[in-house]
């Protein structure tokens, strides 16, 4: 019955190698493709070339689960079909179209565990698009993979646990960070005393990174409200406002994000049915706690499926793995099954807090000025999306993308489409679910005109 | 919530063509209600490839299509905008000496219609479009066609019905239609019921259903055709292209991006909307590539496709029904309804005003197809049940 198993994983971060390890270990043979040159994920990503940079220099806190993460994974690696820099841009059926290295080709599946991860949530503000700006991820990619920082002097932006994260990997590879910029206010991190009990570990880390940042010197501010990031051909200066009070410092870069998104693009081609989170203020592909969707033979687990957390996602993808294989008729190991279930109960609880303690700025999307790009892209304002929600009336997502080309040029809408619908709700006062989400067109990212088809293969 | 509308005309289907007839209802000072199923102008009214081509259609659609033509230049008076709308032309090209043979034949059939079609050698061809690569035979040049954003121009003519007056009800899909006394009686969602004197069934692809209704059953298919995009680009391409044969079609937009498309598609889950195939997004962009050199390191970064209704002899049903007066029809546009059906809603409007219309459109009749099933003589066919007199 095995041998007919073909199941492709989509991912090779925590939740793809952990679904992998799964099925190998029930003796099945995963395809697994994925995006990045090495195995590993957004979290525990690992370097593109080696350096003198320790697994602890890297990984910090995480080291210990960076390292057994990458040893499982090179340990299966010859029980998988392994396909690395390969992107699965169109999902039909039982077949995914994958492209690698100028070819695309057509792989058939059985099962399909999508473990696309998630990518910063960014809202733009004045002077986004500065050289020298980049998103929490960006910064995080440029430090991790190549070991270089993206400025002399970097402000870090937003909301989320990533800011404290990234900020301190910095300067613990000795960059110098001019300010920890949150835009939730103090008393919000009070909310975390409520998830000492449940996940003391993931907290007083946190708090650690924030004390550690503030004996270096860094200095943190709340309740920041950006006002704009100066510069011309680059970054110099970040102005914000602060109770009131304009403040005003020089810096060379920003890295900023406001939590992430989830990666949803192949479930909708698919055709999974997807429900509002409001946690997240996205729309999600519905799954049960095992990860199956709508549709049958379709899993979809980690960051991708709903953002929960590294840990989270490790569980998550044993998990479905496991579900492959009950699906498929074998047996599993039940009380194994009943324990990452747990977890991953507990985790959800504790995911209140987290965004409870970082929560979204409400604000943003009645006072970002008319004038700030919206979508960079297509060149759309914030402004414009405005003007087609007031005269055109427009109160849905692919309407306005259709009206104004916002989401519609090379992201497809994965940078600006949260930022639009946020605008898109406000305009109208209506609730954020009510606009809608873009559907998904292939490719889901883009592919060049001239690639050589393969043709199908089994 | 339940209402009751009482209207002249209610048009069934938000399409360019509903839209379109709803606009020039108004202005003639009717009473409208345009309803559609989702948003007006989002099916295939809105996501078609752009092509505002009369080269290639056949004779019996010339006289509408000229009609239409003259309605493109003036979009900004009639609806507040251009709808980037340009007349580039529209270059056939014909990659055997079979097609190319075709495409002369094609030029004498419609030489009175006023296409003034050049013919192209290919020589001539490489001189004046040196960015077509590829053993091109020849093509016909077509200068007065040309290309618009259909995402805006069908949105928009239902933006202006409504600005005109008409009652747009989207989001509302009507669920059944009934000849009344005083005219029909329609239910549509949301509670919402209408009492009018005439219906327009302009559904699309999906307006199969309301012409069986009233016993008039029609051959009518749904295609898919797909479009790939690419990323914007320095413009080179100064016309919309097409091919004796198919297989490819393309235009540059004024952004830079390039429209191209060739191939069909398959449906989704929901069979309402539908999707390229993998296999076909990579043919369409391959064969642009091949095409047009300028495009080999170019990235496609999207491709769609759109629902479209086609009738058996490629022709549309335009018209009044044959068995319930004041019931007048316009589906079926095979893939080459967006340049024609500005006009075919002035058809319509005059149709509703005057019980006939000085374009003639009885090539298009529903019981075109009745009459070959049954092999019955077209002279035995009842006159069509034009227009009530009552009113
Ligand atoms: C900047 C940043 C820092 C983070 N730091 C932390 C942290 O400290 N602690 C924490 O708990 N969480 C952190 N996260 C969240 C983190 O993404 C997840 O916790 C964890 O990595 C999720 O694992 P995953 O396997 O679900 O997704 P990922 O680790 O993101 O892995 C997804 C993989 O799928 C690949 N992929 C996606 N789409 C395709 C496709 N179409 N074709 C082929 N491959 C594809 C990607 O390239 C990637 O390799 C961070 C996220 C970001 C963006
Ligand atoms: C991808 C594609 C490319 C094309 N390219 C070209 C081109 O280049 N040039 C050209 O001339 N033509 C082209 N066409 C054809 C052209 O788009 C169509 O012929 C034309 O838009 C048809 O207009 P319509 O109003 O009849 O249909 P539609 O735009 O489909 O409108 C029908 C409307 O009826 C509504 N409806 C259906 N059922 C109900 C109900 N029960 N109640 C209420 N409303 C209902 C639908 O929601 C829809 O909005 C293309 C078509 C497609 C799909």
């Amino acid at each position: 019955m095995s041998d007919a198993l073909r199941p492709l994983i989509v991912g090779a971060g925590p939740t793809g190698i952990r679904a992998a390890q799964t099925l190998v270990d029930a003796g099945i043979r995963p395809i697994v493709v994925d995006e990045a040159a090495a195995g590993g994920g957004q979290i525990y990503r690992q370097r593109l070339v080696p350096d003198e940079r320790t697994p602890r220099d890297l990984y910090g806190s995480e080291t210990g689960k960076a390292t057994a993460l990458h040893e499982t994974f090179a340990r299966i690696r010859d029980r998988i079909d392994y396909l690395p820099q390969a992107l699965v841009w169109n999902v039909q059926g039982k077949a995914a179209d994958v492209a690698a290295g100028g070819r695309t080709r057509r792989l058939n599946f059985s099962h399909l565990i999508l473990a696309t991860g998630a990518t910063d949530r960014v809202l733009p503000f004045r002077g986004w698009t500065t050289p020298g700006v980049f998103t929490l991820g960006g910064a995080q990619i440029a430090l991790k993979s190549q070991g270089c920082a993206i400025g002399e002097r970097v402000v870090f932006l937003g909301s989320g646990p990533l800011l404290y994260l990234v900020a301190w990997q910095y300067v613990k590879a000795g960059a110098r960070v001019a300010a920890v910029l949150d835009t939730a206010p103090f008393s919000s991190k009070l909310h975390l005393l409520r998830g000492l009990l449940s996940q003391p570990g993931v907290v007083l880390r946190g708090f650690r990174y924030a004390a550690e940042l503030m004996a270096r010197g860094v200095p943190v501010h709340f309740g920041v409200e950006p006002d704009q990031i100066e510069g011309e051909t680059r970054v110099t200066g970040m102005i914000w406002r602060e109770r009131g009070k304009e403040h005003r410092l020089a810096c060379d870069a920003v890295g900023y994000g406001f939590a992430l998104r989830s990666e949803t693009q192949l479930a909708d081609l698919a055709g999974c049915r997807f429900v509002f989170d409001g946690r997240d203020r996205a729309w999600r592909p519905e799954r049960d706690l095992a990860g199956r969707t709508s549709v049958s033979g379709l899993y979809i687990a980690g960051d991708g499926a709903g953002i929960a957390g590294a840990d989270a996602a490790e569980l998550a993808g044993e998990r479905a793995g496991f579900a492959v294989l009950e699906d498929a008729g074998l047996t599993v190991d039940r009380a194994r099954i009943a324990v990452l279930e747990r977890k991953l109960a507990a985790i959800q609880r504790f995911r209140d807090v987290l965004e409870a303690a970082f929560p979204f700025p409400d604000k943003w999307a009645n006072s970002v000025d008319d004038d700030v790009l919206l979508c960079r892209c297509e060149e759309i304002s914030i402004g414009q999306a405005r003007t087609a929600a007031r005269e055109q009336e427009v109160r849905e997502l692919n309407r306005l993308k259709a009206l104004t080309r916002v989401g519609m040029g090379r992201c497809q809408g994965r940078m600006c489409a949260s930022a639009a619908a946020e605008i898109l709700a406000a305009a109208h006062g209506q609730p954020l679910e009510a606009v809608g989400r873009l559907r998904a067109q292939p490719p889901i990212k883009p592919l060049p005109l001239g690639i050589a088809a393969d043709g199908e293969a089994a | 919530m339940s209402r009751i509308l009482h209207k002249d005309v209610a048009i069934i289907g938000g399409g360019l063509v509903g839209s379109s007839a709803a606009l020039a209802l108004r202005r003639m000072g009717l009473s409208v209600a345009l309803l559609d199923k989702g948003f007006c102008g989002a099916q295939a009214s809105g996501v078609n490839y752009g092509g505002v081509r009369r080269q290639g259609r056949p004779p019996e659609q010339m006289a509408l299509s000229q009609r239409a033509h003259v309605i493109w230049p003036r979009l900004k008076e009639i609806i507040g905008i251009d709808g980037e709308f340009v007349r580039s032309g529209h270059l056939k090209l014909a990659r055997t000496e079979a097609e190319m043979a075709s495409l002369e034949a094609y030029a004498t059939r419609v030489a009175g219609f006023g296409l003034d079609l050049e013919l192209i050698g290919r020589n001539k061809l490489r001189e004046r479009f040196p960015w077509i690569a590829g053993d091109i035979v020849g093509a016909s040049l077509c200068a007065g066609d040309g290309h618009a954003n259909p995402r805006l121009v069908s949105a928009t003519f239902a933006l202006a019905a409504r600005r005109a007056g008409a009652e747009v009800l989207e989001h509302t899909p009507v669920s059944h239609v009934e000849r009344v006394p005083e005219g029909f009686h329609l239910s549509a969602g949301s509670g919402t019921e209408i009492r009018a004197r005439f219906v327009v069934n302009s559904a699309g692809a999906w307006a199969g259903t309301f012409a069986e209704a009233f016993g008039e059953p029609v051959p009518l298919g749904r295609i898919y055709p797909s479009m790939i995009v690419t990323e914007p680009l320095d413009v080179f391409m100064t016309v919309n292209i097409g091919a004796e044969g198919g297989g490819i079609y393309a235009r540059q937009v004024e952004r830079g991006n390039c429209i191209v498309g060739g191939m069909r598609a398959e449906p989704t889950v929901d069979l309402d909307f539908s999707r390229p195939t993998g296999s076909g997004a990579v043919t369409i962009m391959n064969r642009a590539a091949d095409l047009f050199p300028a495009l080999r390191n170019t990235y496609a970064i999207r491709c769609w496709s759109g629902t479209e209704g086609e009738m058996s002899d490629r022709n549309p049903v335009i018209g009044f029904s044959r068995t319930t007066p004041n019931l007048i029809h316009a589906f079926g546009f095979s893939g080459a309804g967006f340049q024609i059906a500005p006009g075919v809603g002035e058809v319509l409007a005059e149709l509703i005003r005057d019980g006939e219309s000085r374009t003639p459109i009885e090539a298009f009749t529903i019981d075109r197809f009745a009459r070959m099933d049954q092999g019955s003589p077209a002279g035995s066919v009842p006159e069509a049940r034009k227009r009530e007199t009552s009113k």
